[in-house]
């Protein structure tokens, strides 16, 4: 065993390294020629090919681009700009990088930012001659929003100035000048000529007057970003998984570390549910059993008690600082979106492994991205703008800020389909009266309500109005029981309601459509519908799977003034003090009774009748 | 991290998605290394289970060992199998190797319609009963939605555009010019419905990665990719007709691994031996709209 071990290391050392970086810059700026280059000169293009592009190029009488070397698509060609972030790879004697040419034309900025969301390190290319433009500015600004810290800038086509050692510095000085606006410090900046291959893989004897290092002795200084090792732990839970069909009976927590580490024998808790749990153990594959895992390692868990979590909390370890959770948050918000954003529209949310319906609900600033002014106030975020502004969800979400941990302080918004945004968040904002609170504060203040006293129903009912709720991870038998109860009421004259389910509420369970966000929808609309039963003077029967204590609260502000019964059966979802449990095992007769002894005592039904 | 410990989370990870995020959801296997790889890393994301199906097109030109394997491997494992073809191309012999259409319609139709009608229920589809220990004709008319497929972004030009999570329309139409966003870890998975997507877990693996994860993780591959003596081994794997096996000693993992890291591949692509790349430019990104692999 220990043998193996050590094979398996002395085969790691031989490992190379590989790093992703992009390159960027306004269009036109030289940044094909750039990777060209860097393909080109580190002898890592495939046999012939440089010389087959040439050679069309002569052919069809154009002049050679390293842009064509790397247009491998028709479409492109044809277009003549490059529309996504393609994938190159080279390598220099000190390690393999991926480069992902990042688009400079404004209208893929959504590219350049998929390309750049990917990298650990950024070239930005300015040509010396047309200088800083727009997207040399917005590139660089999106480069910091992304969490790239390691920059540097390229002062290009330095050939055409005659190598001037002016030109170079009134770039570099007009552009230290923005970066230190916004706050970013690049590494370096360096004088080159793409074309000419000047200072890329071999020292220019042209600029005599810059001393520093070429693009490709620089990549080599770049460091390698290590996970987030020393942060506080977090882990995204992604999925809860119970392979019983095939027979294995583990009920496994799995995510990917994003930072920290967990030990088995750890406790811990997951937010925003505020669930409390222990590691047993660490499960993996085909791999030695480990009794701990640290950041970026995707991985599983088992607990050591049963509690019901949703996908999407964040698994944290309890002594540790945790995440915030709130209702509403301050972000930086970068919108690609084809419309604008506009406050009181409904979004998504997706943070990790978190979905949430989310809702701008103040644009505290527009930053203008091209010239980066505090731009005119507007009422909605359009297209490439980048926007300091308040997000609002439905139900609290847990997130660290971006500065104290970049993996959960990030989050991109969905319109539709279509993801339209993302940004960093800066700081948890305190809500007055959460979405929720209010929309039911306008309900009871829009009510007209009628002459009937609530009391005038109790007595002709002979029964106080209650909303039954049935929780649990398996629905169906639940659901059977909860049916049986309606009958039996019913047969005993109470005035009694079935309230079936939307299938979404089911969604926890293997076999039924997977985690959904309009889950919150659905509890807001059925807590409303058995409000209104409710008020009519009917005691209400409901099922929802795996309700947790945040959506037990969502429903029991809804319902007021209502008051709900909620009945756990099997594994403890929301483990609130005023809920009935019902163990698995019980026999339904007995189970039934159970619940109607606890009606009784509740007040619910008079016991006369009974 | 080591390169291969980060490839390997972020497949996972990307597994794990797909899994939660689609009710419908199925892997290509196409029997080759890197499909081969993509199921190895499901067993690890589930914990030595693999929860979806696999789906595989036969062609009825693959070279047998190819079939043997599978079969081998779908009892060995206890996979859910489900392959599918185009028969009645097959049947009246429209194809390259009955001498009656080019190489570029014989792949069409062998494998980029059959996939299509695999894929949305509307052609046959056979599964293999592990009871009765053969296959079965496939009740299921289901459509998958999500597909998971086993392409890397250094394979082939057109291939490094793709996205991690990439939407089809109902026509399997791939549109290189609007490809969704996707921001560091965060995917599309919200889609109207006629819409399937391709899930590529393994697009940023390079062929080398696989060759030393194959190595390190002792994974069994069809031994096609082996010299056996004669000088020659298979490269990459497709249908005896139209794929070629690449001069090469090679006789096992560490030799191939070896070879591309010094030897004479490392500057030759790895696709060489298959010969519809071959017919002038934009073959493949042509098969590739069209729903090839
Ligand atoms: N004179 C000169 N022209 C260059 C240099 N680098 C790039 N160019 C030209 O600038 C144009 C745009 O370059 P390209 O790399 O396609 O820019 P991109 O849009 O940023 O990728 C092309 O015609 C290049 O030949 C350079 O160093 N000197």
């Amino acid at each position: 065993m220990e043998q193996m071990e050590q094979i398996k290391q002395t085969k790691q050392i031989k490992q190379i390294d590989q790093m992703n970086i992009v390159v960027i810059g306004h269009v036109d700026h030289g940044k094909s020629t750039v990777i060209g280059r860097l393909l080109s000169d580190t002898g890592s293009l495939p046999e012939g090919k440089l010389e087959q592009v040439k050679m069309q190029c002569r052919k069809s009488s154009r002049p050679f681009e390293y842009a064509f070397l790397l247009d491998a698509l028709k479409d492109e060609q044809s277009q003549g700009i490059t529309i996504d972030s393609a994938r190159c790879f080279f390598k220099t004697a000190k390690r393999n990088y991926i480069i992902i040419d990042a688009p400079g034309h404004i209208e893929f900025l959504k590219n350049m930012i998929t390309g750049a969301s990917r990298a650990e390190a950024a070239l930005l290319v300015i040509d010396a001659n047309e200088g800083v433009q727009e997207n040399s500015r917005r590139h660089g600004f999106m480069a910091s929003l992304l969490g790239i810290k390691q920059l540097v800038v390229l002062v290009n086509k330095l050939d055409i100035s005659g190598y001037s050692e002016s030109v170079y510095n009134g770039i570099r000085s007009e552009f230290t000048m923005f970066l230190d606006s916004i706050e970013v410090s690049p590494l370096e900046f360096i004088p080159i000529s793409a074309r000419e291959g000047e200072n890329i893989a071999v020292k220019s004897d042209k600029m005599p007057w810059y001393r520093g290092m070429t693009v490709i002795q620089r990549l080599d200084e770049f460091k390698k970003e290590k996970p987030l090792f020393h942060k506080p732990f977090r882990m995204p839970v992604q999925d809860i998984y119970k392979f019983t069909m095939y027979g294995d009976d583990r009920r496994i927590v799995a995510g990917t570390v994003s930072s920290g580490k967990i030990s088995a024998g750890d406790e811990v808790v997951f937010l925003p549910s505020g669930k409390k749990s222990e590691i047993n153990s660490v499960e993996a594959f085909n791999s030695p059993v480990e009794v701990s895992v640290s950041a970026g390692r995707a991985a599983g868990f088992t607990l050591k008690t049963q509690i019901y979590i949703h996908p999407g909390e964040i698994m944290c370890r309890t002594g540790d600082e945790l995440p915030f959770t709130s209702t509403a948050f301050r972000a930086n918000l970068f919108w690609v979106g084809k419309s604008p954003m506009i406050p009181g529209k409904k979004y998504k949310l997706k943070a990790g492994t978190m979905k949430a319906s989310v809702y701008l609900k103040e644009i505290i600033n527009i930053i203008d991205a091209s010239s980066l002014d505090e731009g005119a106030s507007r009422s909605e975020i359009l297209r490439h703008d980048v926007s300091e502004c308040i997000l609002q969800t439905l139900k609290p979400v847990s997130f660290d800020r971006f500065s104290d941990n970049e993996l959960t302080g990030r989050f991109v918004i969905v319109d539709g389909y279509e993801i339209a945004g993302g940004g960093i968040i800066m700081e948890p904002v305190q809500e007055s009266l959460s979405y929720l609170a209010e929309h039911a504060v306008r309900r009871d203040y829009r009510w007209v309500k009628g002459n009937v006293a609530m009391a005038a129903r109790h007595t002709r009912f002979s029964q106080k109005p209650r909303i039954i709720v049935f929780t649990g991870e398996e629905t169906l038998e639940w659901e059977g029981l909860a049916q049986a109860l309606e009958q039996d009421l019913w047969r005993e004259g109470r005035n009694v309601y079935y309230l079936g389910l939307s299938n979404i509420l089911r969604a926890i369970d293997n076999d039924g459509p997977r985690a959904s966000i309009d889950r919150e929808e659905e509890i807001c609309r059925l807590g409303e519908s058995a409000h209104l039963l409710a008020d009519a003077g009917l005691i209400v029967i409901t099922t929802i799977s795996g309700l947790d204590n945040y959506e037990y609260g969502m429903l029991k502000l809804i319902c007021e003034p209502h008051e709900i019964l909620l009945i756990n059966a099997g594994i403890v979802s929301a483990d609130t003090i005023d809920a009935l449990s019902i163990d698995s095992g019980l026999e339904a007769g007995e189970a039934l009774s159970k619940i109607k002894t606890s009606l009784r005592d509740r007040d619910i039904i008079p016991d006369f009748q009974i | 991290m080591i390169i291969l410990d980060e490839l390997e989370s972020q497949s996972i990870y990307i597994l794990r998605e797909a899994y939660r995020e689609f009710k419908s959801l199925c892997m290509l296997w196409s029997i080759g290394k890197d499909s081969t790889v993509l199921l190895y890393l499901a067993r690890k994301a589930f914990f030595g289970h693999v929860p979806m199906p696999l789906v595989h097109i036969d062609t009825r030109y693959k070279i047998p060992e190819m079939i043997e394997y599978r079969d081998n491997l779908v009892k060995e494992w206890k996979l859910n199998l489900i392959y599918g073809m185009n028969r009645k191309a097959i049947d009246e012999k429209r194809t390259f190797p009955d001498g009656n259409v080019d190489r570029l319609t014989c792949c069409k139709s062998l494998k980029s319609d059959a996939l299509r009608q695999t894929l949305n229920g509307e052609g046959e589809r056979f599964i293999f009963s592990h009871s009765a220990g053969k296959y079965i004709p496939d009740t299921s008319r289901e459509a998958y939605t999500g597909v998971i497929v086993g392409v890397r972004a250094d394979e082939e030009g057109s291939r490094s555009k793709e996205r991690y999570f990439s939407p089809r329309d109902s026509e399997s139409d791939w549109r290189i010019e609007d490809q969704p966003p996707e921001f560091w870890n965060q995917y599309k998975t919200d889609f109207s419905s006629g819409t399937h997507v391709r899930i590529h877990p393994l697009l940023d693996w390079t062929e080398l990665n696989i060759w030393e994860y194959i190595e390190r993780e002792n994974i069994g591959v069809v031994s096609l990719y082996f010299d056996k003596g004669e000088g020659i081994r298979y490269r990459s794997l497709g249908c005896y007709p139209c794929t070629k096996p690449v001069e090469s000693k090679s006789k096992n993992v560490p030799e191939i691994i070896e070879e591309l890291r010094s030897g004479r591949f490392s500057n030759i692509a790895e696709r060489s031996g298959r010969e519809q790349d071959k017919d002038g430019g934009g073959t493949l990104e042509t098969l590739r709209r069209e729903g090839y692999m």
